[in-house]
This record gives structure tokens, sequence and C-alpha cells, in this order.
């Protein structure tokens, strides 16, 4: 049970997919601009890497033992497969949440965050359980960076920054900042 | 644009810094920050995306006509992601101590949307020389801006440039240089500068407004062209 926790946990703040791993940085740059895109983008993340973990653990455990060699291209069909279904499942399911999730969801297929997770899982052998809860932690810390970083720059709208820094180095210099106080957290678990 | 408006040395030299992938076009950004804590590492995968990147071109400019419309992005991923096997694997073959350091990102190099950019605007539709230019002019802007992030982290975090002590013996290292937020800090400040120097570039009265992050401006002389040269 601990071990678990330590991999939630770890997967949430102290590995942070986002702030101290550098994955799914595109959407982190696209879509942090308004706090209610973010967490929608979020939550769909959220869904897609539980998915993907499964399918994952599934794959590692009963195809993939001798052919390490396709598991790249298996795992890349499979997330973009996942999120066609995903898409039409929900669209079927709820128009609405369909709606709201708009051009997102297609867009995840090329997150690196997905198959940064698959990898991860793979190359840490995670089991089910193990995979289930880092696909939920890394969600989540997907979801926090995103949804940190959205509400400053929903501040930084309203105060006087010099136009040069008005476009992307302005934000990467605030992720850092953000990466910075997430280093904190590392010493969380040391003991 | 039509195929011929452009010349084989606008093809090559486009990518390589007024396009460049990196800080102009914001693509690829993760390897770019991740493994550019050493100059080592940012050499290693800058190698392993050229060749994943003239690979992919190369093969997709020869399939472009048989490649049908409705599945070419799923196309030209399978055939990035038969490349990245390749460089993986010869990777941890060749230089297992190399393929350990970048880890993960070897395999990640299928998720570079800067590859998959330039097949979709390029290479799926041009002849297979210009593909390869191009490619050639991509990759070199993608070195040139991981040698930047790799050199300005390791001479700063470490005082070593390629292992070589290069900033004295009186010199204390910015450790957080090498740390992920050092990373946030250096391609921030990089950004800013190629800003300032676009900027200087214009005209002063032809400065388009400035819009909020994310919308481009349909007026300013700048944008317009390159809005046009990446189309």
């Amino acid at each position: 049970m601990g071990d678990l926790l330590f991999i939630f946990v770890s997967a949430l703040v102290i590995n942070n997919f986002t702030l101290a791993l550098f994955l799914g940085l595109c959407p982190f740059m696209g879509v942090s601009a308004r706090v209610a895109t973010a967490v929608r983008l979020g939550m769909a993340n959220i869904f897609i890497m539980l998915i993907t973990a499964l399918c994952a653990w599934f794959l590692n455990t009963y195809i993939l033992e001798n052919m390490p060699y396709l598991r790249l291209i298996s795992f890349i069909v499979i997330i973009a497969s996942l999120v066609q279904i995903t898409e039409v499942t929900i669209k079927k399911i709820s128009p609405k949440l369909f709606r709201e999730l708009g051009i997102f969801l297609p867009l995840i297929t090329t997150n690196c965050a997905i198959l940064g997770l698959a990898i991860f899982q793979t190359n840490r052998g995670y089991d089910f359980a193990q995979g289930m809860v880092f696909a939920l932690g890394a969600g989540l810390g997907v979801t926090l960076a995103l949804v940190l970083m959205a509400s400053i720059r929903e501040r930084l709208q309203f105060s006087s920054v010099p136009s040069l820094a008005k476009g992307v180095g302005m934000v990467m210099i605030l992720a850092g900042s953000l990466s910075l106080a997430f280093m904190g957290f590392a010493g969380l678990f040391s003991a | 644009m039509s195929p011929r408006q452009t010349t084989p040395t606008q093809d090559l030299m486009r990518g390589v810094w007024k396009e460049n992938p990196v800080l102009i076009q914001m693509l690829g950004l993760c390897p770019a920050l991740a493994v550019t804590n050493t100059v080592m590492n940012a050499i290693a995968m800058s190698a392993a995306t050229t060749f994943v990147l003239l690979g992919s071109s190369l093969l997709i400019s020869l399939l472009k006509n048989h490649i049908p419309k409705e599945v070419r992005i799923s196309a030209y991923i399978l055939i990035i992601a038969t490349f990245v096997t390749v460089v993986d694997f010869s990777l941890n073959a060749l230089a297992p101590l190399v393929h350990k350091e970048l880890g993960a990102f070897i395999a990640l190099i299928v998720c570079n949307c800067m590859i998959l950019a330039r097949q979709e605007a390029f290479a799926s539709k041009q002849r297979v020389g210009r593909s390869l230019l191009d490619a050639v002019g991509t990759s070199a802007g993608f070195t040139i801006a991981l040698l930047m992030m790799g050199i300005s982290r390791e001479v700063l975090g470490n005082g070593t440039f390629l292992g070589v002590n290069v900033m004295g013996p009186h010199f204390e290292p910015w450790i957080i240089m090498i740390l992920p937020p050092g990373a946030y800090f250096a391609i921030g400040f990089i950004l800013l500068g190629v800003g300032y120097w676009q900027e200087r570039k214009q005209p002063p009265t032809k400065r388009p407004r400035d819009w909020p992050h994310g919308v481009r401006s349909s007026t300013g002389p700048a944008d317009s062209r390159r809005e046009r040269q990446v189309a």
C-alpha cells in the first residue's frame, strides 16, 4: 500500500510530468490561457492516461513479452485508436461532454505525455495496480500544472508586462518558477 | 504555395534560422528542454532526431502518391515510429551509456511534432531531393537550438564544456541550470532574445500590434510573410 502511495505522490508532484519531466509541453503552452479549458483538457488527459495504462499493461503482459522491437509501434497505434474510440463513445453517450472537450480530444494522440506514460510504465515493470495508480497520479499532475499555469496567465492579462515578454518566453520563465517550487516536494519521501 | 516558388537554397536555409523549428515555430520543445543538461546529450539527441527526420522525409516523399489522403497522418506516424525504433535499438547497442542518459526520450522522438509537421507540410507534397534538403535544414535548426540550450546549461550549471572545465577553478556552478527549472529559464531567456532580435529587425512604423498570445496578426508584414512560407 505504501508502495502505491509512493508511486502516486511521485507521479503527482515529485516527478510531475510537465514541470519535472518536460512531457506534454505543447498543450501546456497552447491551452493554458484560461482555467476552464485547462481543467477540461486535464480531465481528458486523466481519462486517456488511465485507459492507456490499462492497454499498455495488457500488451506488455500478454502480447509483447518477446517482441520489444514492436513495442513503440504498437503503443502508438493503440493510443491513436483508443483516442478515436473514446471520441466516438463519448459522442454517443454524452454529446454535451463531447462538445465541451472539442478539439482537445483528438489532439491528445500526439501528446508525448501519453506515450511517455506507457514507456515509463514498461521500463519500470509496473504491475496492474501500480500502473493504474501511476496513470492517475500522472494525469492529476498534468492537470495541476495546467491549472496553475492558466491561473497565473489569467492574472497576467491584467498586469502590464513589456511587449517583448508577452509571448512564449514569459510563459517559459513562469514555468521555470513553478518547476522550482515543485522541486521542494523532492524531499517528501527521502526518509 | 506552388512547389516551384522556392529555390533549393531557400528550402535548405529556411529551417536553419528564419523558421527555426524550436526557437521560432515552438515545435519539438520537449526534447529541447528535457535532454539538454549537457552538450553531449544535446548532440546525441540532435543526431538521433536528424536520422529520424531524414529517413522519414525520404520514405514519405517517395511514397507520397501511394499513401491515401484519409489515413496519411497514421501512415506518417507509423513510418516515424519505425525509424525511431531503429535509432533506439542501434543506440542501445552502439552507445549504451548515451542511451541510458537519454532514457525514454529517444522513444519519445515519435511525438516530436517538428518531424510530423515537416512531413505534413513539405515531404508529402515535394520531390525527394527537395524534401531531403528541407529535412537537412530543419535538422540543422533543431541542432542549433539544442546546442544553444546545451552549451548555456552545461557551462553555467557545471562550469564545463563537453566535460572540459572552461570557467576556471573559482567558478561556483549554478546547479539550478542543470536541473529542470534551469531548462525553463534557459529557453525562456533564449526566446526573449529571439523576440528582441525579431523586433529590432522590423522597421519601427511597421511593427504589428501586440496581440495576445496565440492570435496571429493578419496585418503585420512580417507575420503574413512567415505564414505564406509555412503554408
